[in-house]
């Protein structure tokens, strides 16, 4: 009994206890400033008119009032619908070809399926309008339908999603347990069947997972629909006009959260359908080994040549036309384009602020990111807190980029906020950038921190090590592939996105993605497209560098992961 | 100068570390339930207990690593029940090793040593001496991943010794090696703990490694402990049928009293000499070791003689476990274990018909669990 007098003297937090919490405090805060905050002004703006007045869902019974409103939000769902059919079975037989087949330079098809990654999702509209638009040289193969519409959107979201669909089948197609295969050929099952009975259910949930990301991706993407659509209207040039062609911001929210709602209906739905993927690889199952068999090879390879060398050549259009003196009458080479005085306010401006803001986004983002998976994951204390930040975390991958930006729009300029003064900055749009990829650089910090065994803050404990030493000491340097794979990947999404930014650029700092636009909407197609390739040519690079660095500079400095 | 003088096994056994009806839970798991543990100053004690027992807890909660929901945890005669675990005065070994695999041998060992700002040289002078300890003097420039599972076990060891705790807390250390490596390392670890005179506490689920290595022996099963005692009085006088069946094997005859010292399992009338005061038509379990099963020197009339039939035999090396069926009560089992001597000199057979006896003696006797509640 007397011995449990002692307990609150004792309780006393040491130094390095208070310095974990207030890590976790100032996570969170910045989660809910960057991410909850601006999300939850966008939905409050949303019920209110003009004046801030709220009224209720009157703004969303004029807007399902409205028909060219509600036709827009008719087009982008068979525009999504008709991409997603139109991607993901391409994607399969390419991903299939990769992952379960013999063919000869994997790592170089797989290479050029993920280009459009690497680029605005501006640039395969701007190719497509150099190859069918008013003056493109294949605009006969139309047979008398225009570029301009649905046909050229679809055709570039066609593009621009197949790697992200590929990404997530070959993901999914490399999950295979040789021991079924096994199995069924020593039962002498035909390969159709085996296809049908073990391929296929073992990839069911990929595919679902690839419809539902590129479903949305189409969804909510703004550039395309901007660049190439013509009259066509969608729900993202939908809120565009709202916002700054008409300022009519409740409008514009009522957009966005109708552009959200889809987002956040299809990632649900993933998750369900996730949770219930778990359980079909154990943990002894064997990878799957392919064995070579001529013709299914060679076909496969055929395919991956005509689709990859598609996709390449597209895109390779605007490079090409980025340096055609003036298409399509003189098709002599210059860099004329390139003088971006002639067609830009700004001039080179915006590449370099691009840069800078991609650079920003990057550090930073690597750094809260990682900081913050750290933090949720290995830290003690303020359990609720740090589950709060992961849910948050986990957030973004739901929101569109266009939903964000105007969430930040309205965040931003209300009046009662202090943080008004970083509108315009290019803080402002690394911020936003990073609240944006916040949850694949989160989910990619958190796997590489699970695999660290967790007795090493216990270890550290023991021999009174403070756990910010063992941080930079050991988990550090132990993650610093998965860090480079978070600045990378930060960096290059940074530069390329436009739907994130295009609400929240500063006149004096207008990003190179917009400036895209800008040009494009004078009519100035080739300045676009060489300020594109230059965006391109600059994420290839950091890209190239990534690998080097990968192979060269941590296989040297990370001995110690070799045996 | 590896013996630290605060920590010398002193004259009074006042213990090292004491545990006062400790309770963690998680969530509505109640992972331990007001356990108490001493270990005295010097002593290694081993928590022994299968998996979710609350073993690993009871250590973490030691250690500081958890925070127990109720009780105190006292070292060295200081309350430190919610301190931190650096100001706990401990090392630990965990069954992963835990060695930080970006750092070498003499990186990991001095980890703990280079935050106490200690000059260059002694830190290498130290970790030297520590890696001669462990028999491991020439590793120090390799990393973790360039060593075998029980020299790094050994590596995690040195580097747990390295800030001359007063105690050793010790998580499955030896569970994740290969069985000829764990027993070499399990002595060694016993005569570094013997030579250094290093409280320590051990969790293994191996009752053999905790017979081997303990002063004295925790049971604990589903949160609770079960039994504290030297090996010899777990192994011999297991206090439950829980210790009994998990340290060791024994057979477990459902039986009802009959009688002044007269048992009756089955068909079998057996006397028994720990009944006690135990009323007749009461419930119990008899216990008895198959090595405890007598075969030989049987002579007229002797006490729980019975005749049985060899059902199966395993030959486990230097002695085969038998499977045997009393004649007079064929739903029973009896494991008996008969070395390789008896078998020769017996001839035993599978099928064959053999006279045994279940000395009554040995023959321990447990409440059934169900009605010892009541």
């Amino acid at each position: 009994m007397t011995l449990t007098a002692g307990i609150p003297a004792g309780r006393r937090l040491p130094t390095e206890r208070i310095a974990m919490r207030a890590a976790i405090l100032a996570l969170v805060i910045f989660l809910l400033l960057a991410i909850a905050c601006p999300l939850a002004t966008l939905l409050s703006k949303s019920v209110q008119d003009g004046d801030g007045r709220f009224v209720g869902l009157a703004n969303y019974v004029h807007y399902f009032t409205t028909p060219a409103l509600v036709e827009s939000l008719w087009n982008s769902t068979w525009v999504a619908g008709l991409s997603t059919l139109l991607v993901v079975p391409p994607a399969f037989i390419y991903a299939y070809a990769i992952a379960r087949a013999c063919i000869p330079g994997k790592s170089l098809f797989m290479a050029l399926a993920l280009l459009p990654l690497f680029a605005p999702s501006l640039l395969p509209a701007i190719s497509l309008i150099y190859i069918f638009g008013n003056q493109g040289f294949l605009k006969g193969w139309l047979m008398g339908g225009t570029i301009y519409g649905p046909i050229g959107i679809v055709m570039a979201q066609v593009l621009y999603c197949f790697p992200h669909a590929l990404m997530i089948l070959v993901t999914a197609l490399g999950l295979a347990d040789g021991r079924l295969y096994e199995a069924a050929a020593a039962m002498g099952t035909p390969r159709w069947r085996v296809f049908a009975t073990v391929t296929l259910p073992s990839v069911r949930y990929g595919l679902i997972s690839a419809a539902f990301v590129v479903f949305t991706l189409v969804m909510t993407d703004f550039g395309i629909a901007k660049v190439i659509g013509g009259q066509f209207n969608v729900l993202a040039t939908d809120a565009y006009k709202q916002m700054i062609g008409q300022q009519n911001f409740a409008m514009g929210a009522v957009v966005g959260v109708v552009l959200l709602l889809p987002a956040v209906l299809a990632f649900a739905l993933d998750r369900h359908v996730q949770r219930r993927q778990v359980a079909l690889l154990s943990a002894r199952a064997v990878p799957l080994q392919p064995k070579p068999r001529p013709f299914k090879d060679a076909s496969l390879a055929a395919c991956c040549l005509l689709i990859g060398g598609a996709i390449t050549a597209v895109l390779a259009v605007s490079v090409w036309g980025s340096f055609v003196t003036y298409w399509p009458y003189n098709l002599s080479l210059s860099l004329r384009n390139y003088d971006f005085e002639a067609f830009e306010p700004n001039g080179i401006g915006p590449y370099f602020a691009s840069l800078k803001m991609a650079a920003l986004a990057a550090v930073l983002g690597t750094i809260i990111v990682f900081c913050g998976a750290y933090l949720i994951e290995k830290g003690q204390g303020f359990r609720l807190a740090r589950a709060m930040a992961h849910l948050l975390a986990m957030l973004p991958v739901a929101v569109p980029g266009l939903v964000l930006g105007l969430g930040y729009v309205f965040f931003i300029n209300a009046r009662w906020n202090p943080l008004g003064v970083l509108y315009g900055t290019i803080a402002l749009l690394a911020i936003n950038c990073i609240a944006h990829f916040y949850t694949t650089a989160h989910i990619t910090a958190v796997t590489a921190l699970k695999q660290i065994d967790n007795e090493f803050e216990s270890v550290s404990a023991s021999l009174k090590v403070p756990f910010y030493r063992t941080f930079l000491r050991v988990t550090v340097p132990i993650c610093m592939p998965a860090i480079l794979d978070i600045a990378i990947y930060m960096f290059v999404n940074a530069l390329t996105t436009v739907s994130a930014v295009i609400f929240i650029y500063g006149a004096t700092n207008k990003l190179a993605s917009i400036s895209i636009v800008h040009m494009d909407e004078a009519g100035a197609t080739a300045a676009a497209a060489a300020m594109a390739t230059l965006i391109v040519l600059t994420a290839l690079a950091i890209k190239v560098l990534h690998i080097v660095l990968d192979r060269l500079v941590l296989g040297q400095l990370q001995a110690w992961r070799n045996r | 100068m590896l013996t630290r003088s605060e920590s010398e096994p002193k004259a009074d056994s006042t213990p090292h570390v004491r545990a006062v009806r400790v309770t963690k839970r998680f969530g509505d798991f109640t992972a331990i339930d007001s356990v108490s543990l001493e270990v005295e100053t010097g002593k290694l004690v081993c928590i022994l207990g299968p998996s979710g027992c609350g073993k690993t807890t009871l250590l973490r909660v030691i250690a500081g690593l958890e925070v127990q929901d109720a009780g105190v945890i006292e070292i060295g005669g200081r309350d430190v029940s919610y301190l931190p675990p650096a100001q706990r005065d401990f090392g630990i070994v965990f069954q992963s090793y835990a060695l930080f695999p970006n750092l070498n041998v003499e990186d990991n060992v001095g980890y703990g040593l280079v935050n106490r700002r200690r000059a260059r040289r002694e830190i290498a002078q130290r970790v030297r001496e520590l890696l001669e300890l462990v028999g491991l003097p020439d590793q120090g420039a390799k990393y973790p991943a360039q060593l075998s599972g029980g020299q790094q076990q050994r590596v995690a060891l040195a580097r747990a010794l390295a800030c001359s705790p007063s105690l050793l807390l010790l998580d499955e250390p030896l569970s994740a090696l290969d069985a000829r490596v764990r027993v070499r390392l399990r002595d060694e670890v016993r005569a570094l703990q013997r030579r250094l005179g290093l409280t320590s506490i051990m969790v293994t689920h191996d009752q053999e490694e905790a017979l081997a290595m303990a002063d004295r022996i925790v049971v604990m099963n589903r949160g609770r402990v079960e039994q504290v005692g030297s090996p010899a009085e777990i192994y011999g006088r297991p206090g439950s049928d829980f210790v009994a069946d998990f340290v060791g094997a024994m057979n477990m005859l459902d039986a009802i009293v009959i009688g002044r010292g007269l048992v009756r399992a089955g068909a079998l009338t057996l006397s028994c000499c720990h009944l006690l005061t135990r009323a007749e038509g009461r419930h119990v379990k008899l216990g008895l070791r198959p090595e405890e099963v007598r075969i030989r020197g049987l002579g007229e009339g002797a006490a729980n003689a019975i005749l049985v039939t060899v059902e199966l035999i395993d030959f486990l090396g230097p002695f085969c476990r038998a499977r045997l069926r009393p004649k007079a009560a064929p739903e029973l089992v009896l494991l008996s274990d008969f070395s390789a001597n008896a078998m020769r000199d017996l001839s035993i057979r599978e099928g064959q018909t053999l006279t045994v006896a279940l000395p009554p003696d040995l023959l321990r006797v447990f409440d059934n669990r169900a009605e010892a509640g009541s």
